[in-house]
C-alpha cells in the first residue's frame, strides 16, 4: 500500500501559487492512489468493476483512502528563528504528507534575523520572505506567544507529536566572571544589541552612553555590529529600522572612541572581512592601529587560507601603509575613532568613587603560545587598565535549558545529540545554535538544520518514528492552552503586526517602525 | 519538411503571408535564439538539472526563474550578503569569467567547500559562450548523508 501511494503520488510544491496548485496536487494524487487500489484488488473481476465502475468499490477505495491522510507526520518545532524554519522548509520540502507546526515564545517570529542582525544589514533579512513562504504552507502553521516549559511542557509536545524539534537557540550570554562585572555601565553585548533591535525583554536597558570611551570586550562580527551602531552617523542609522527609542538614546551618546580589545593577536580576530571592511570606511570615523601589532604579519599569512589571509592583509594595509588623498581627508576630519587592542584580558572592572559606575578596566598583558587558531593567551604578569564608561562583552552568547527532563550539557552549552537527534529520547531532535553552539552566520545554521531534517527524515522512513501511533498534533495542544489561558498568536496575526510596523516606519522614513512591547502587540491583534 | 516550410518566405505554418511580416518574425526568431544560454546544474544529490537562460540573466536568476531544486539557494537573494549561491565552474570556463570583486570574494571567502573555479552564481551572468556548461553545487556539510526525499515518485 506504501510503495502504491509513493508510486502516484505527486511532488508536492511549498509555492507562491498557495493553495491551489496544491490542492490540485493532492486532488490528482488521491485519484491516482483510488484508482491504485482498486486496481490492486488483484482479481479480474476487480479490474472489470474497475474499468466499468463499480460505486462500491469505489467507496471501499476512498475510506481507504482517507485512512491514508491519518499517516500523516505530525512534526513540531520549537522556535521561529532560522534553525526553526530552514527544519521546517526542508521536512515540508522532502516529505509530501508531513504537518509542521512552529512554536515561538515571542508574539512575533523570526528569531535573531528579527533580534540580532544589525538594522543597516537589511539585505541579511531578506531570508524572511523564504520564510514567509514557509509559513504560508498549508502544511505549516505558526503559533506564536507560547512559551514551551511553561505554557505546554515538551513531555505533552511529545505526546501530541511524532516528532519534536528544539531549535530555540541561545537567549542568554556567557559571563566574565570577574569584580565588578555588575556595575551600572557594564552590559553584555546580547542586551545592547537586543535593546537597539527591539527585543522586548532588553528594551528597558537604559545604557549609559554619557562616556567618551568605550570598550568592547570581543572581537568578533557582534563586537563590530556594536562599535559600528555607537559611531555610525545619525543620518544613516535613522533610515534603518534600529528602534525610536535606541535613537534617540544614540543622538544624545557622548562616545566618541570604541576600542575592540582581544585577549589573543590580530591572527585570531572572530570577524569577518565583510565587517571590517565595512568598518574601515565608517564615515565620520578613523581606525586606531598600532602598526607594532602588524609589522611582519603580511609573510606570516602568506601561506594560510585565502579568507584569513586576505582579513589579516587588510588589517596590515590599514595599520601600516600611508591611506590614499581621499581616506587620509576623511581621517583627518573624523570626529569619532575605533581600534583594536590585542593581547588584554580583563581582570576587573574598575569602579567610580561612588562605587556604582564602572570607570575604568583592568586587564592582563598576554602573550601567545602555539600559533593559529588554537593559539592560548597566557597572562605576563604585565597589567595595564583603560579608561572607560561603558563596557560591552561581546565574548558568545549562551543556550539555557528548556525543561529539566531534556538533556542539556551546561559546560558546552548545547543538548547533546548525534546528527540532530537528542541522546538518549527518540522522537527529540535539535538543531541551530542550540544543537552546535552560538557560532556562525545564517548558512551556517540552515544547513545544520537540513542536516537535522534528514535525520527525521530517516527516522520517518525507518519506522524509527511510528507513524501508525496516531498524533493529534496542534489539536490537543489547543486545548491544552486554552485551558491555562493562553492565546496563540497565528501567523496572519503576525503579518497585522508587521503591517503597523511597516506603516508606522514609512511615516519617519525607516522600513519599520518595530513594536516592542508585547502587550501593544496582543492589543493590536486583539487579543 | 516542417524546417523548410519555416524558412519560405511567408513563414511557417499558417499566419504569415503577409509582405513584411516575415522579416520582423524571422529577426525575432533568431535574436531569440541567440540570447538563449543553456546551462547544466550538477545537484548535490549528483542528479543533472538543465535550464536555459537569458544572455545578461545571473546563475541565481536561472534557478529562481525555472524553480529548480537546490536546496536553500540565493538565502539573500543575490544582495552579497550570503554566500548559498556558491557554484563550482569548469576551468575553460572559469578562466572567461569577469573579474572578482573584492565584495564578491569576501563573501565567497566563508563559502562551504571553497575551490579554486570556486564564485557565487549571483554574480555570473550569462553570456553565449556559457551555452551547455556544467557547473556543481557544492556539498554543504562535512559529512554529507544519502539524502532522504519523500516527496517525489521513486
Amino acid at each position: 500500500a506504501d510503495a502504491g501511494r509513493s508510486r502516484f503520488a505527486a511532488r508536492p510544491r511549498v509555492s507562491r501559487a498557495g493553495g491551489v496548485a496544491v490542492e490540485a496536487e493532492r486532488l490528482v494524487s488521491s485519484v491516482w492512489v483510488l484508482l491504485a487500489r482498486s486496481r490492486s484488488m488483484g482479481s479480474r473481476c476487480g479490474r472489470v468493476c474497475w474499468k466499468w465502475g463499480s460505486p462500491l468499490r469505489r467507496l471501499t477505495g476512498f475510506s481507504r483512502l482517507l485512512s491514508t491522510a491519518v499517516l500523516a507526520p505530525q512534526i513540531c518545532v520549537v522556535g521561529s528563528g532560522p534553525a526553526g524554519f530552514y527544519t521546517a522548509q526542508h521536512l515540508l520540502k522532502h516529505h509530501r504528507l508531513a504537518r509542521v507546526d512552529i512554536y515561538e515564545k515571542l508574539p512575533v517570529p523570526f528569531g535573531l534575523v528579527r533580534f540580532g542582525v544589525a538594522p543597516d544589514h537589511p539585505e541579511v533579512k531578506n531570508v524572511i520572505n523564504t520564510f514567509t513562504q514557509t509559513a504560508h504552507s498549508d502544511r505549516c502553521s505558526y503559533y506564536g506567544n507560547i512559551t514551551i516549559g511553561k505554557d505546554v511542557t515538551v513531555k505533552e509536545l511529545q505526546r501530541a507529536y511524532h516528532a519534536v524539534v528544539l531549535s530555540y537557540g541561545a537567549e542568554d550570554n556567557r559571563i566574565l566572571g570577574i569584580p565588578g562585572e555588575n556595575l551600572s555601565g557594564v552590559y553584555s553585548a546580547r542586551a545592547f544589541v537586543g535593546w537597539y533591535n527591539g527585543l522586548p525583554e532588553n528594551r528597558d536597558l537604559k545604557p549609559d552612553l554619557s562616556s567618551e570611551t568605550a570598550v568592547v570586550l570581543g572581537q568578533g562580527n557582534v563586537a563590530l555590529d556594536v562599535a559600528r551602531v555607537l559611531l555610525s552617523p545619525l543620518d544613516i542609522l535613522g533610515k534603518t529600522d534600529i528602534t525610536e527609542g535606541s535613537l534617540a538614546a544614540i543622538a544624545c551618546s557622548k562616545i566618541k572612541r570604541v576600542w575592540l580589545v582581544g585577549r589573543r593577536g590580530p591572527l585570531q580576530v572572530a570577524f569577518t572581512i565583510k565587517e571590517l571592511r565595512e568598518m574601515i570606511n565608517l564615515p565620520g570615523t578613523r581606525p586606531l592601529l598600532d602598526p607594532a601589532d602588524f609589522t611582519g604579519l603580511g609573510d606570516v599569512v602568506k601561506d594560510v587560507p585565502r579568507p584569513r589571509k586576505r582579513l589579516t592583509e587588510l588589517m596590515v594595509k590599514s595599520a601600516l601603509e600611508k591611506p590614499g588623498e581621499k581616506e587620509a581627508s576623511r581621517w583627518a576630519a573624523a570626529t569619532k575613532e575605533w581600534g583594536l587592542k590585542f593581547q588584554r584580558s580583563p581582570l576587573e572592572v574598575l569602579p567610580a568613587a561612588d562605587g556604582k559606575q564602572a570607570r575604568g578596566i583592568r586587564m592582563a598583558v598576554t602573550r601567545l603560545e602555539g600559533s593559529g587558531e588554537s593559539a592560548r593567551a597566557v597572562p605576563t604578569g604585565e597589567v595595564e587598565e583603560l579608561e572607560c564608561g561603558l563596557i560591552l562583552s561581546s565574548i558568545g552568547y549562551r543556550s539555557l535549558p528548556l525543561d529539566s527532563l531534556i538533556p542539556f550539557d551546561p559546560k558546552l552549552g548545547i543538548i547533546p545529540n548525534s546528527l540532530g537527534r537528542v541522546q538518549g529520547t527518540p522522537g527529540l531532535y535539535c538543531s541551530g545554535w542550540v544543537k552546535r553552539g552560538p557560532t556562525g552566520v545564517i548558512i551556517t545554521t540552515m544547513n545544520d538544520s537540513f542536516d537535522t531534517a534528514q535525520s527525521v527524515l530517516e527516522d520517518l522512513q525507518s519506522g524509527v518514528l511510528d507513524l501508525s501511533n496516531t498524533k493529534e498534533g496542534f489539536k490537543s495542544v489547543r486545548s491544552i492552552l486554552h485551558s491555562r489561558g493562553v492565546h496563540p498568536v497565528t501567523f496572519s496575526d503576525w503579518e497585522t503586526i508587521d503591517a503597523a510596523e511597516v506603516a508606522r516606519g514609512k511615516l519617519a522614513g525607516k522600513p519599520r517602525e518595530k513594536i516592542v512591547d508585547p502587550q501593544e502587540m496582543l492589543q493590536l491583534i486583539s487579543h | 519538411r516542417w524546417l523548410l516550410a519555416a524558412w519560405r518566405p511567408g513563414g511557417g505554418s499558417g499566419a504569415a503571408r503577409r509582405p513584411g511580416r516575415f522579416f520582423g518574425v524571422s529577426a525575432r526568431a533568431r535574436l531569440s535564439s541567440e540570447d538563449k544560454v543553456t546551462v547544466h546544474f550538477i545537484n548535490r544529490d549528483g542528479d543533472k538539472l538543465t535550464a536555459e537562460g537569458k544572455v545578461g540573466d545571473s546563475l541565481l536568476d536561472v534557478v529562481v526563474d525555472k524553480n529548480l531544486d537546490i536546496d536553500g539557494f540565493g538565502a539573500c537573494e543575490g544582495t552579497l550578503a550570503c554566500s548559498t549561491c556558491h557554484l563550482i565552474f569548469e576551468d575553460h570556463i572559469f578562466e572567461k569569467l569577469d573579474a572578482i570583486t573584492d565584495e564578491e570574494m569576501d563573501m565567497l571567502d566563508l563559502a562551504y567547500g571553497l575551490t579554486e573555479t570556486s564564485r557565487l552564481g549571483c554574480q555570473i551572468c550569462l553570456k553565449k559562450f556559457m551555452n551547455n556548461m556544467t557547473v556543481r553545487v557544492p556539498e554543504a556539510v562535512a559529512d554529507a548523508r544519502q539524502s532522504i526525499d519523500m516527496s517525489k515518485n521513486s
